[in-house]
């Protein structure tokens, strides 16, 4: 029996979960957290169970059919509160996984190797937040903060709430703070009306099988217009005010390649701001693995979900920023193909259907939503750049213009940016841009990037240093496969 | 103006019974409910800062709230470095804010 060890328990991990137990295989489902469902499922724990969760979530039915479905499987084990640090590859056989299981940054959590016979990668994606002066003060938070502490806390993060940013994902934010219990004062998309009509309309037969999509976002903007939240295009948070926590914000209207337009500044007070421009995959663990990336740096698969290791499969945001419908599609190619089935099989007609619809749909709204490349114009001399080592813009152009370095290697030993406890997850990519800019040509000389880390979670030496507990077996107990398909 | 906890009353979600919890941060104590992260345990306190940055001594709090950007970092029960965010609260549990000043070197040492 093949063993499937599946990294993420969110839409596309779930989904690739049950598929490969439809296929046959014994499956291994970790998730860092201790609840099912990723981020875009977060919920009450357990110990505070909702009778009416489905209020907040688009698929609350699918998420309860996939967890419940995997719980009560004897051949899925499911690791909770389990963190990969590490995926080693031995020439061509299976890798091994490194794992530590327990409370998070606990010490003398239990290390776990695993050596599977395939992994699907379903590690998702955080919030892409760009620096602006003032986005360190406490009060501040992305929006997928807001999002989780509403969802699986039902706390608002403020009472007099700014959203803002690029994206759909703002108008989910919004809306699960309203039914928290705040008041949101606006919501300010940078992208203008051309470019959201640009990035929707030209093809508008694209849509007709992303129907359940466009229900999701309209009925995110009725949930607006109930609740009266203002929704604005092409305005930007230029900054951040306040001494020990955030007390204003300045939003100003931006020109469609995302310059702030002088003396259009409006200043609104505030006792909190959620501000994502989209999102960040988090390809640690594939690039762990050895998985090739694309041109614009998501995880590269085949019609399979295939990466360029053979046995190493990726489903989900890691593969393109697309929503919670595309990785479920994903997720069930990859979790089919893992278990041994192939993409010409009767029960991935429909998911790689649904996987089409939604690849156009989120090229579509990547066109509409994406981030521009005036953005840096925001980005003042003393606005931190890198949150962990506290570096200022105003250092990186320095150390550019003293060193003469083109070498983002050497710019970041040498300014620290991006070396710090989150490893540059949170700025690496906006300290790429900036320092780019700082270029004569706008570019830098080596081919390295911000993504790879070789730990891959952060573990304690001690922990590091103790032996791993024995190898649970994926594949010795046999157990029968579950009935039905996804 | 601070964040706050719905009143299961008033919450759309219906949220089952809840049971309530004490920490102590910096030695005052902090209510919350079993199932809350501390970060949210704190927040909801009305503290929105939960460390102080080695550099320059400015305050931090909640960024990304899911365990990415190490922003929350706090002591407890004597460990440090935990992410609050990450960490559901426990009755009894003990929070330190940490602050790592960085050492000042000493005058003329340019080593």
């Amino acid at each position: 029996m093949t063993a499937v060890l599946v990294i993420g328990a969110g839409p596309a991990g779930l989904a690739a979960a049950r598929a490969a137990r439809a296929r046959g295989a014994s499956v291994t489902l970790l998730d860092a957290a201790d609840e099912l469902g990723g981020q875009f499922w977060r919920h009450l724990p357990a110990s505070r169970p909702a009778s009416n969760e489905r209020v907040l979530h688009h698929g609350w039915d699918t998420f309860r059919d996939l967890a419940e479905t995997l719980e009560f499987d004897d051949g899925c084990r499911i690791l909770r509160q389990a963190s990969v640090f590490a995926i080693e590859t031995r020439g061509s056989g299976p890798a091994e996984v490194h794992i530590v299981v327990g409370e998070a940054d606990g010490a003398g959590r239990d290390r776990l190797v695993l050596r599977p016979d395939a992994i699907v990668v379903a590690t998702g994606a955080h919030d892409r937040t760009l620096p602006f002066p003032g986005w360190d003060l406490p009060g501040v938070f992305t929006g997928g903060a807001a999002q989780a502490l509403a969802k699986s806390e039902r706390l608002a993060v403020g009472e007099r709430v700014v959203v803002a940013g690029a994206g759909p994902f703002l108008l989910p934010v919004a809306a699960s703070l309203a039914a928290t219990g705040s008041r949101v004062v606006g919501v300010f998309e940078a992208n203008r009306v051309p470019a959201l009509v640009r990035g929707w309309l030209p093809k508008p037969w694209q849509l007709s099988g992303a129907v359940s999509k466009g229900g999701e976002l309209a009925g995110y903007v009725s949930g607006h217009l109930r609740h009266r939240i203002p929704y604005r295009l092409g305005r930007m948070v230029v900054g951040a005010h306040g001494t020990d926590r955030v007390e204003a914000v300045t939003i100003a209207a931006v020109a469609p390649d995302w310059t702030p337009i002088p003396g259009t500044e409006q200043r609104i007070e505030v006792d909190a701001v959620c501000v994502s421009h989209g999102f960040t995959p988090r390809l640690e663990l594939a690039i762990a693995a050895g998985c090739a990336l694309t041109a614009d740096r998501f995880v590269e698969v085949d019609a399979g979900q295939e990466t360029s290791v053979p046995g190493v499969y990726a489903a989900g945001e890691v593969t393109g920023i697309g929503g919670a419908d595309l990785a479920l599609a994903e997720g069930t190619i990859a979790g089919h193909v893992a278990a041994g089935g192939t993409l010409t099989d009767a029960e991935l007609q429909r998911p790689v259907r649904r996987r089409t619809t939604f690849t156009r749909f989120a090229e579509r709204l990547d066109a509409a939503h994406g981030i521009r490349s005036g953005w840096p114009a925001v980005v003042t001399d003393d606005t931190i750049v890198c949150r962990c080592e506290e570096v200022t813009y105003g250092q990186l152009r320095q150390t550019v213009s003293s060193t003469g370095s083109r070498s983002l290697r050497a710019l970041k030993l040498s300014t620290r940016a991006g070396l710090g406890i989150c490893q540059g997850r949170v700025c690496g990519r906006s300290v790429e841009t900036l320092l780019a800019g700082c270029q004569p040509d706008g570019l830098l000389g080596d081919p390295v990037s911000t993504d790879r880390r070789p730990i891959a979670g952060t573990i304690r030496l001690g922990e590091l240093a103790a032996a791993p507990t024995t190898a649970l077996p994926t594949t010795s107990t046999p157990s029968p496969s579950i009935e039905g398909t996804p | 103006m601070a964040p706050r906890l719905l009143a299961a009353g008033d919450d759309p979600v219906r949220p089952g019974p809840s049971t309530p919890l004490t920490i102590d941060v910096d030695g005052e104590p902090v209510t919350g409910i079993r199932g809350q992260s501390l970060a949210g345990v704190i927040l909801a306190g009305g503290t929105l800062a939960l460390r102080r940055t080695s550099v320059h001594g400015g305050p931090r709090g909640v960024f990304c709230g899911i365990g990415v950007c190490y922003d929350c970092l706090v002591e407890v029960n004597g460990q440090r470095d935990v992410r609050s965010c990450q960490r559901r609260a426990a009755d009894g549990d003990v929070v330190r804010t940490q602050y790592d000043p960085l050492p000042e070197a000493p005058e003329g040492d340019h080593a």
